[in-house]
């Protein structure tokens, strides 16, 4: 059964916790032009749905968060394994249980995928539902949303994310618009996946982020895995969705090893994961920085601070119900990401934190970006261009002064 | 004229006009009528299809109507923009209308056609009402896309008709997906992808081309060349505008695209061909009369010499309105009649799109996402989220 979370016009207010009489302080009072589409159906107008909440809002929505818990409280043992292995079993069930999904990129084929996500699918479901594609990008990509347009559900697959912007096009105009200007009559259930993010060494242009290239296009959504539990559910869930899906995965931790229930589980795309609760300042993250805060987190915990970790997972759009909650906990933000300083996630993140929560802040929100450089090949340059936990324990200690 | 030569031998043509005493429209035959067609078809790499195509009255009267159909459309479409009705972009078909209805006689509503953004007969002729075209190129709520698309995003799903592109040459690898998608379910059905002369130049293009070669996919990519890419001539922009040529190892066809038999015969043979070896390139020879898009006048970079001199010559619902005089399947008075129907039915249809509502404030952020597992977003700033878990 499907349960909803509604969130406030006033973006202030949460569902149950908060209400509207005794928030201690009031909602701004912003002129409302947009409308408010229940999902009954019936409309109303921005500031009178603290009525109708309440009534909408079911149980499920808080138990499903437990999903979010790496899994502890399953009854089967649960299996080992490794992200990419976890990716390509997610791939793998949804292309068992679905003969239209279907998988296309460089190499994906017969050599197994470069990062192995794909291996041996080609042998059991043969070379026209897994693809080899030329190197060609741009039209491979836009041969997925034309696949896309008549219902089949392609993964493309990017060999490393900086390819895709040879692509850009055919993601921003085609892929993101195409729903809106056909006046809904298409739907484009592709999803779109790659690494991307500094590896070791690998160069400027083998070590790119694109999210914040991506961020402002209409129409997708973007997600970004970080362990194997959420690789499988995210890329299920992203096969499964009726929109178009980024799915961003991270060079350095196709390796990472854990041990995911064996029941199947389908994640929310649109939720960020609770990584360790606190309540001194919230953390926010997402991909591979969460290790390096984690990192930070441990001598942060040492040193007497609590910090609550989370991870946002969605990119596009951001989880501001759990980032809210946080915020009006801890009324401290850092954030911590791989991307650029300038128009990266982190930016938008501040400037939507900035905007929905800013009497809840006791501090101005912390960004700690990655440098607005190329990457560099040498390797201690190249530590320095993404943050580093010592970084992050510095920036707790100073926000939390 | 070709037609000349089939008067003298036909004589069994004129035994159906005897019989039928009351010559109305409705009692047009289907019974066959082999026509010529102006030019014969030059092949690249394939030996091209016979010159003579079979048609009927009923054919012939079909194409005559839909043609000035469209050409009434695009012509009021004109006068529209002008009176600031349709805003934006409008790009104009008038000129082109035999490419889009030979390649309908060809094949069925299964066969996918994209195309770019002159799209406003393709849609018509794939099923698409006159009210959703006007609506639309209005931008309003009945338009073919909610009147959020515009001129150049006209779809019709029902119809096979999948858009209506705004960038140069980003339509073909989409052609090439969806030609993909029906190879992929097997259904026997082939993607027209069309371009025009200025997206030949395109590196997607070639790009998708080597893709349906390398997997045969059913792909039949159509050049509508009207010899102009915008304000550039073709010799200006291509070094070689042999344009059905360039697919190298794809076999191409050059088609007279001012000539609907030939087009119905070439979209014929191309369906068969892809079907069973996959891509195939048509080249069709075309003219536009009006400029490039409603902003350009379209005599800077041409001579109207040269425009008024395509339209005596080559236009093709002339040609038609010869071929059925020509083989008395109706009178010029009924032919008349026909076209002040047309006209009759655009000026409804456009005085229908006028009383049509704009659309509602809250349209704004509908359709950006799909509903289920996905978010319904309100505002830049996504004030409102509503989340659905599985």
């Amino acid at each position: 059964m499907a349960a909803t979370i509604l969130h406030g016009v006033g973006a202030t207010t949460a569902l149950s916790s908060i209400n509207y009489n005794n928030s201690r302080r009031s909602l701004p009072e912003r002129k409302r032009t947009s409308l408010v589409i229940q999902c009954d159906g019936s409309l109303s107008s921005g500031l009178n749905i603290s009525n109708n909440r309440g009534a909408k809002l079911s149980t499920n929505a808080v138990a499903t968060k437990q999903e979010n818990v790496t899994a502890s409280t399953t009854s089967k043992p649960g299996h080992e394994l490794l992200l990419f292995e976890a990716l390509r079993e997610g791939l793998e069930e949804e292309m068992e249980r679905d003969p239209h999904v279907c998988v296309m990129g460089e190499d994906v084929g017969h050599y197994g995928g470069s990062y192995k996500v794909t291996k041996g699918l080609a042998d059991k479901y043969g070379d026209l539902r897994v693809l080899d594609t030329p190197i060609a990008e741009n039209s491979f990509t836009g041969m997925g949303i034309g696949a896309a347009m008549t219902g089949l559900r392609p993964i493309v697959e990017g060999m490393n994310m900086g390819f895709l912007l040879l692509a850009f096009n055919q993601i921003s105009n085609n892929c993101g618009m195409l729903h809106y200007t056909s006046g809904g009559q298409f739907k484009i259930p592709i999803v779109i996946r790659g690494p991307g993010g500094v590896g070791r060494q690998l160069g400027a242009e083998h070590s790119q982020r694109l999210e914040s290239y991506f961020q402002s296009i209409p129409g997708i959504q973007m997600v970004a895995c970080s362990t194997p539990y959420n690789a499988k559910g995210l890329m299920k869930a992203a096969i499964r969705s009726d929109n178009p899906v980024i799915l961003f995965e991270h060079v350095l931790l196709y390796n990472l090893k854990e041990r995911i229930p064996d029941e199947e589980y389908v994640l929310s795309l649109e939720e960020a994961e609770m990584v360790r609760p606190g309540k001194h300042v919230t953390v926010l993250t997402y991909s591979r920085m969460r290790y390096h805060v984690m990192q930070a987190a441990k001598t942060l915990v040492n040193k007497g601070y609590d910090p609550e970790v989370i991870d946002i997972r969605s990119l596009k759009p951001f989880d501001l119900h759990t980032i809210g909650n946080s915020v009006k906990k801890t009324h401290h933000v850092l954030i911590v990401e791989e991307c650029m300083r300038t128009g990266g996630i982190g930016a938008s993140l501040t400037a939507s934190i900035n905007e929905h929560f800013h009497d809840y802040l006791d501090a101005p929100i912390v960004c700690l970006s990655s440098q607005d450089v190329p990457t560099p090949y040498a390797g201690a340059l190249e530590e320095w261009t993404v943050v580093q936990p010592a970084q992050i324990v510095a920036a707790v200690e100073q926000l939390c002064q | 004229m070709a037609q000349l030569t089939h008067r003298a031998s036909a004589l069994h043509k004129s035994i159906p006009a005897v019989l039928f005493a009351a010559r109305g429209l409705a009692t047009a035959s289907t019974s066959p009528i082999t026509v010529e067609t102006s030019l014969p078809f030059t092949g690249h790499k394939i030996d091209p299809p016979s010159r003579s195509v079979e048609t009927s009255s009923q054919e012939l009267l079909t194409f005559f109507r839909d043609m000035a159909l469209m050409r009434r459309m695009e012509i009021a479409a004109d006068s529209l923009y002008k009176a600031k009705l349709i805003r934006g972009f409008c790009h104009l078909y008038d000129g082109q209308e035999a490419v889009c209805v030979g390649m309908e006689a060809a094949i069925n509503k299964k066969d996918c056609i994209i195309t770019a953004y002159r799209d406003h007969c393709i849609f018509l002729g794939r099923g698409g009402t006159l009210l959703e075209a006007f609506a639309e190129l209005m931008g309003r709520k009945s338009g073919c896309s909610k009147g959020k698309g515009g001129s150049m995003h006209f779809y019709k799903k029902e119809g096979g008709f999948y858009g209506g592109h705004g960038i140069v040459g980003a339509q073909v690898p989409l052609g090439c997906g969806l030609a993909f998608a029906q190879k992929y379910s097997k259904d026997e059905s082939v993607t027209f992808a069309m371009y025009g002369d200025g997206a030949a130049n395109q590196g997607q293009l070639f790009e998708a081309l080597n893709m349906a070669a390398l997997w045969d996919l059913p792909a039949i990519l159509v050049c509508e060349n009207n010899h102009y890419g915008m304000g550039t001539a073709e010799w200006r922009a291509a070094k070689s505008p042999a344009y059905y040529k360039r697919g190298d190892y794809v076999p191409g066809l050059k088609v007279d695209g001012m000539d609907v038999l030939a087009v119905k015969q070439a979209c014929k043979f191309a369906k068969e061909h892809a079907l069973k070896n996959g891509p195939i390139i048509l080249e069709m020879d075309t003219y536009r009369y009006h400029g490039h898009s409603m902003s350009d006048p379209g005599s800077t970079y041409r001579t109207r010499d040269e425009i008024s001199g395509v339209r005596q010559e080559r236009d093709p619902i002339e040609r038609v309105r010869k071929l059925i005089l020509t083989h008395d399947i109706a009178t010029e008075k009924e032919l008349k009649d026909t076209e002040k129907e047309v006209r009759k039915e655009v000026d409804e249809a456009i005085a229908q799109a006028k009383e049509s509502p704009m659309p509602d404030p809250s349209e704004l952020f509908t359709n950006v996402y799909v509903k289920g597992l996905g978010t319904e977003s309100f505002g830049a700033d996504r004030k409102e989220l509503r989340t659905v878990l599985p």
